[in-house]
């Protein structure tokens, strides 16, 4: 993780013109490292796969560079930069076999006829399609297909695999299949693979590091841990699992510690005070398998509300709470592990308590 | 511009569009300019002489005296085209709609065999068809021989070179172009739609006339379109089954260059002709939000 | 739809009975000129006996063999030129859109949009107005007018059901401009190209109005040719012309289809 293969510096992208423009890039930055499977997560029209593009060569930056260890890349063609793409739509020629597939690229650098029939066999083992050489596109499952995509994006050994929602047309249990394949090319081949995806769990399960993006602009890059964990601003913590958001005010009490104050005078206690100091208007995010119930009893501190809803998942189940008189707007939702012989202690209606757990506190940018 | 020059599309592009445009686009234009010059004492045209006679002349005619007279033989034939192509459509509209329906409702391989029949003999020379027609219609012909056969006076059919004999073949030539509209939009109604209405009570004809039908208006609309205009432009039909005897618009005109040698005339009436074109195609065009042609 | 038709609930009455109706009489004369080009009698319509007597008396009838020349020359030049700019304007049109889009794509269907009388007329106009020589070239530039959109459907058709990740995949594969489309986008149109190319080399071959207004003394085409026979009555030389200008029709055509049915 230290050498930077490819690195956006502020690239923006604007398409159209007059007032239909859009901007789909916002002066984003980033660098992405050797041998690393990098992510860039978000819904759709978040610009993650206009920076792919850009960095393809598909389309041309309106302002800013693209860098391919330290050149810059701008206006290079897609059929001189060093850099691969698996298409969505797998993009498999319908009229070439596999085999002719798989050496496009390889006769297109000029790679003599035999070596690259030798190089499409390998390929062809490395995603395990070996028999399938002679066929047809058409003739394989959409599985298949998708492998032969990354095999002939993958046999010219790029220096950067680019992926562009390669797993979104696979059913559930292919794509988490294809999931765990596409870690073990990533690691077998040693490429960097720079992956696009609106799929949370997705991102969560292959990436070495993910950047979540949204409206043209990345709000925050890290470990799948850091996101998870540690968002920095909402929508991070919202678009990636699930999250309860509470509003107040943070003031430092006369001990010395953080406080959060909630609109109904109900009192958080914090870790520590956030780097911006006491101020209104703070967010927090806390996971909903962070917090616990236990049954109301007396007028103890900390939070107490009234169970609204009780949805059971199977492997967990997942309450509601309406935090004081029913009517204000702060509500909770505490995820509990089903285990055996517990659970159905409470019931809707029921008065509880909730245990907020300090370290469980995000605090978040905006 | 300069942008315009340099880009490969320009140039791609050009070939095709400068090409219609010399040798269709600009005729039409001349054809207009035409229409207002003075006919030649010797056919053809005085060039730069301006005059209206060409259009005074639908309804007007100049006597021996000078004088104009009003005159009813342009508007007759004018008429009688408009007349037998509302016919024809009427008449392609009642055989068409049921045929689109009926291949709408056939397995998928089917459906493409039975449109690929309807397409055929649009494709087959136009001549060829409406010659077919005359074996079929003369007197000893096919059918003339099938009525004695029943009992009828052999001889006794007497429809070809008249009027119905050129609306059988008007709506023979272009019965194709009101099934394929027809059938683009049945194609694409969502069955569920008409299930939905025998759900709520309607029976078959009510979910006919209540949902299909409208429905399939936008179809409905470009066949009876593209079926009305070729029909009044329509020249061979005429020409065959109707014996030269029963001219339509097109006739007129054709024989402007022929042996009425009036050019002017036969400009104005093609102008005529092409405004009318134009404006159902942007009547369609308003209401509906494509050209009718984009449903073949 | 998709419906199953054996479910009583899809039966309208009359529909069936009315599309048999509507096959029968769209297919009757067809068949009826068929057979009758067979018919050894004199008198065109009363069926005595089989022969193709009267296809080889219209075979070896030079003048209408010069004609049948005459057509297939002004159909093969206009095929060609008609298709070649339909190709590279469907090239141009396909993909992103740009302003004026709608203009230029109007035009390129103005051909089909305008009634067949009143373009012979404008043409016959034009030719004589800018001194064109009426003849076997005029023709030519005539048909190659209403061939452009006849070619340019399909192929348009063809480059919009594409893939445009295709030409991506060939340039992120190292194939360059050219490369990308002589390896890639050529072999996929081409079927397009094919079926817009006989398409137009029949509407070509079968025109009558267009040629018998611009074509003069010195280009009469067989459909003109036709006409002339068919004005001086029915004759049993006609059928058989007829009926094999009929089955050069429909063969090209099917052909036209089941090539753009070409599915990799």
């Amino acid at each position: 993780m230290s050498d930077i293969v490819v690195s956006a510096r502020s690239v923006s992208k604007i398409f159209g013109n007059g007032p239909e423009q859009v901007r789909a890039l916002d002066d984003v930055s980033v660098d992405i490292c050797q041998n690393e499977f990098f992510t860039m997560l978000g819904p759709s029209g978040c610009g993650k796969t206009t920076l792919l593009r850009l960095i393809g060569g598909f389309e041309q930056a309106t302002s800013g560079d693209i860098l391919l260890e330290g050149q810059v890349l701008n206006d290079l063609p897609p059929y001189k930069r060093p850099i691969n793409t698996v298409f969505q739509s797998y993009a498999l020629f319908p009229h070439l076999t596999v085999r002719q597939n798989i050496t496009f690229g390889l006769e297109m650098k000029g790679m003599p006829r035999r070596e690259a029939n030798g190089r499409a066999d390998e390929m062809l083992d490395l995603v395990q399609l070996a028999p399938y050489g002679d066929r047809m596109p058409s003739q394989l499952s959409g599985g298949q297909q998708q492998r032969i995509a990354l095999a002939r994006a993958l046999a010219p050994a790029p220096r950067v695999l680019l992926l562009d929602e390669p797993l979104s047309a696979l059913d559930l249990k292919l794509r988490k299949e294809m999931q765990i394949e596409l870690k073990r090319l990533q690691t077998e081949t040693g490429i960097t693979f720079v992956f696009v995806t609106h799929d949370q769990e997705e991102a969560l399960a292959m990436s070495d590091r993910i950047a979540v993006m949204q409206a043209g602009k990345i709000l925050q890059i890290g470990s799948p841990r850091d996101i998870y964990e540690s968002p920095t601003h909402r929508f991070v913590a919202d678009f990636i699992g699930e999250s309860n958001f509470l509003h107040g005010e943070v003031r430092q009490t006369d001990g010395g510690a953080a406080v959060l104050t909630l609109a109904g005078g109900r009192e958080i206690a914090l870790a520590a005070m956030p780097v911006s100091g006491p101020r209104d208007n703070v967010t927090i995010s806390i996971r909903p398998e962070r917090l616990a119930l236990y049954a109301r009893n007396d007028q103890k501190d900390g939070l107490t509300g009234t169970i609204r809803d009780i949805v059971y998942f199977g492997t967990d189940t997942t309450y509601h709470i309406d935090l004081g008189p029913s009517g204000t707007d702060a509500r909770l939702t505490v995820r509990v592990q089903n285990r055996e012989g517990e659970g159905r202690e409470f019931e809707r209606g029921a008065q509880v308590g909730v245990t907020v757990p300090v370290d469980a506190i995000r605090v978040l940018a905006d | 511009m300069g942008n315009l020059i340099r880009s490969k599309r320009f140039w791609l592009i050009a070939p095709a569009v400068l090409y219609i445009g010399f040798f269709m686009a600009v005729p039409l234009g001349q054809m207009a300019y035409v229409s207002i010059l003075e006919r030649g004492d010797y056919g053809a045209v005085n060039w730069g002489v301006f005059s209206f006679d060409a259009y005074a002349s639908f309804l007007f005619e100049r006597d021996l005296m000078d004088n104009l007279m009003f005159n009813t033989d342009y508007l007759q034939i004018f008429a009688r085209s408009f007349g037998l192509s509302a016919m024809t459509m009427v008449f392609a509209l009642v055989l068409g709609f049921p045929t689109a329906f009926y291949i709408s409702m056939q397995p998928q391989a089917r459906r493409n065999f039975l449109i690929f029949l309807v397409t055929i003999p649009f494709w087959t020379n136009i001549l060829v068809r409406n010659y077919a027609w005359m074996l079929l219609l003369r007197n000893g012909g096919l059918i003339d021989n099938g009525l004695a056969w029943l009992g009828y006076e052999s001889g006794g059919l007497d429809i070809l070179y008249t009027p119905y004999a050129v609306s059988i073949g008007l709506t023979y030539t272009y019965l194709p172009f009101m099934v394929l509209p027809i059938y683009a939009s049945l194609e694409k109604l969502d069955h569920r739609l008409i299930e939905a209405a025998f759900d709520l009570g309607a029976d078959k004809w009510r979910a006919m006339t209540r949902v299909i039908l409208p429905l399939a208006a936008p179809g409905i609309a470009a066949g009876c379109i593209l079926v009305f205009i070729p029909c009044l432009g329509a020249y061979v039909t005429p020409e065959l089954l109707g014996g030269g005897k029963f001219m339509m618009i097109a006739n007129l005109i054709g024989s402007q260059f022929g042996a009425a040698r009036n050019w002017p005339f036969g400009a104005a009436l093609g102008f005529v002709l092409l405004a009318f074109v134009l404006l159902s195609m942007m009547i369609y065009a308003m209401k509906f939000k494509s050209l009718p042609e984009e449903k073949l | 739809m998709k419906i199953d038709t054996s479910n009583p609930l899809w039966r309208f009455r009359g529909i069936t009975p009315m599309a048999m109706f509507f096959f029968a009489y769209l297919y009757l004369p067809i068949l009826v000129l068929i057979v009758l080009s067979f018919n050894e009698n004199r008198l065109a319509t009363i069926w005595t006996g089989f022969s193709t007597d009267w296809y080889r008396v219209a075979l070896s009838n030079d003048d209408m063999l010069r004609a049948a020349k005459n057509s297939l020359v002004i159909a093969v030049s206009a095929t060609v030129i008609a298709t070649t700019a339909a190709t590279l304007a469907a090239l141009g049109m396909a993909r992103q859109r740009f302003r004026g889009e709608t203009g230029v794509a109007a035009m390129l269907v103005l051909p089909l949009l305008v009634p067949e009388i009143v373009t012979a007329i404008a043409t016959l106009l034009f030719f004589v107005a800018i001194g064109v020589q009426l003849g076997l070239i005029s023709v030519i530039a005539a048909h190659t007018v209403f061939c452009i959109p006849f070619a340019y459907l399909p192929i348009r058709a063809r480059l919009d059901g594409m893939d445009p990740a295709l030409a991506e995949a060939a340039n992120d594969l190292y194939a360059n401009e050219w490369q990308a489309f002589r390896r890639v986008t050529f072999p996929l149109l081409w079927p397009g190209i094919m079926s817009g190319a006989m398409l137009s080399f029949i509407i070509s071959l079968d025109d009558f109005v267009i040629s018998y207004f611009v074509g003069g003394a010195g280009a009469t085409t067989l459909p003109i040719y036709i006409f002339g026979m068919i004005r001086m009555g029915i004759t049993p030389e006609v059928n058989a012309v007829s009926a094999l200008m009929l089955i050069i029709s429909i063969v090209f055509v099917s052909i036209s289809f089941l090539i753009d049915r070409i599915r990799y």
